[in-house]
């Protein structure tokens, strides 16, 4: 089943609540969503996602079909950020419209998971004590969207 | 066959340049071999591609495998396994 889609890579800021909004207006009852944050741990004062934007856009769209494939949705909002970004930004807004809460929350879960391992993005962190690094995956991560019965890539 | 390489995060930096565009001779089939061969081009090159373990590859924009033929590949792109996603445990 394929309602309607929505898919962002931008390096500008967005509203949960206007795309929470969006997505209630689907006329599903059922509205699930996951926002994700840069974290300021360790002494993180910035960090840069690079992206491969031919590749992005693809990606992100089969990982869209996959969960349209799966679960019966009327609304799929996927907005990734690249470029600089600050403890406290939002990163990433996944938001899923269906008539069930089942189906809302578990393709929403599911294409956070995705979207770690299976979209071509990659973070390079920056320390108040002047260290620079690239984010190394983590093995949790490639767990985490494995367990949705496919084998996690890249 | 001229292929346009393309590089990301350290794998970019080491080597110096977001893209290039070669001509592999034909012993190299795959990616695997297409790597080996881009070592000579720099020390750069040697770098990025010292641990080919921590390399992941795409040809033509979709995820392959690093056994994968480059046979009529028109842009291959080399790079870290990805880290999207907000960085929250679990």
């Amino acid at each position: 089943m394929r309602g309607m889609r929505d898919i962002r890579v931008q390096t500008g800021p967005f509203d949960p609540g206007t795309e929470l909004e969006r997505l209630e207006g689907m006329g599903g009852g059922a509205v699930a969503s996951f926002t994700g944050l840069v974290r300021g741990d360790g002494g993180l004062t910035d960090m840069t996602l690079e992206h491969y934007p031919a590749m992005t856009a693809r990606a992100m769209a089969r990982i869209a079909d996959e969960a349209e494939a799966r679960w019966p949705l009327l609304g799929l909002t996927l907005i990734h950020r690249h470029g600089p970004l600050v403890p406290g930004e939002r990163i990433v807004f996944v938001g899923t419209a269906s008539s069930h809460r089942a189906a809302a929350l578990e393709a929403c879960h599911f294409l956070i998971d995705w979207l770690k391992t299976a979209a071509p993005f990659w973070k390079r962190e920056r320390y108040a004590d002047g260290r620079e690094i690239w984010v190394e995956p983590r093995a949790a991560d490639d767990a985490a969207a494995s367990r949705w019965g496919r084998e996690a890539k890249a | 066959m001229a292929i346009d390489i393309l590089y990301f995060a350290w794998v970019r930096e080491a080597i110096g340049t977001d893209a290039e565009t070669v001509t592999p001779p034909a012993e190299v089939g795959t990616i695997a071999d297409l790597v080996t061969w881009l070592s000579a081009r720099s020390p750069g090159h040697a770098e990025a591609f010292a641990r080919p373990d921590r390399l992941r590859a795409a040809i033509d924009q979709e995820f392959v495998a690093l056994d994968a033929p480059v046979a009529g590949a028109r842009e291959i792109a080399i790079f870290p396994p990805v880290t999207g996603g907000s960085g929250c445990a679990g």
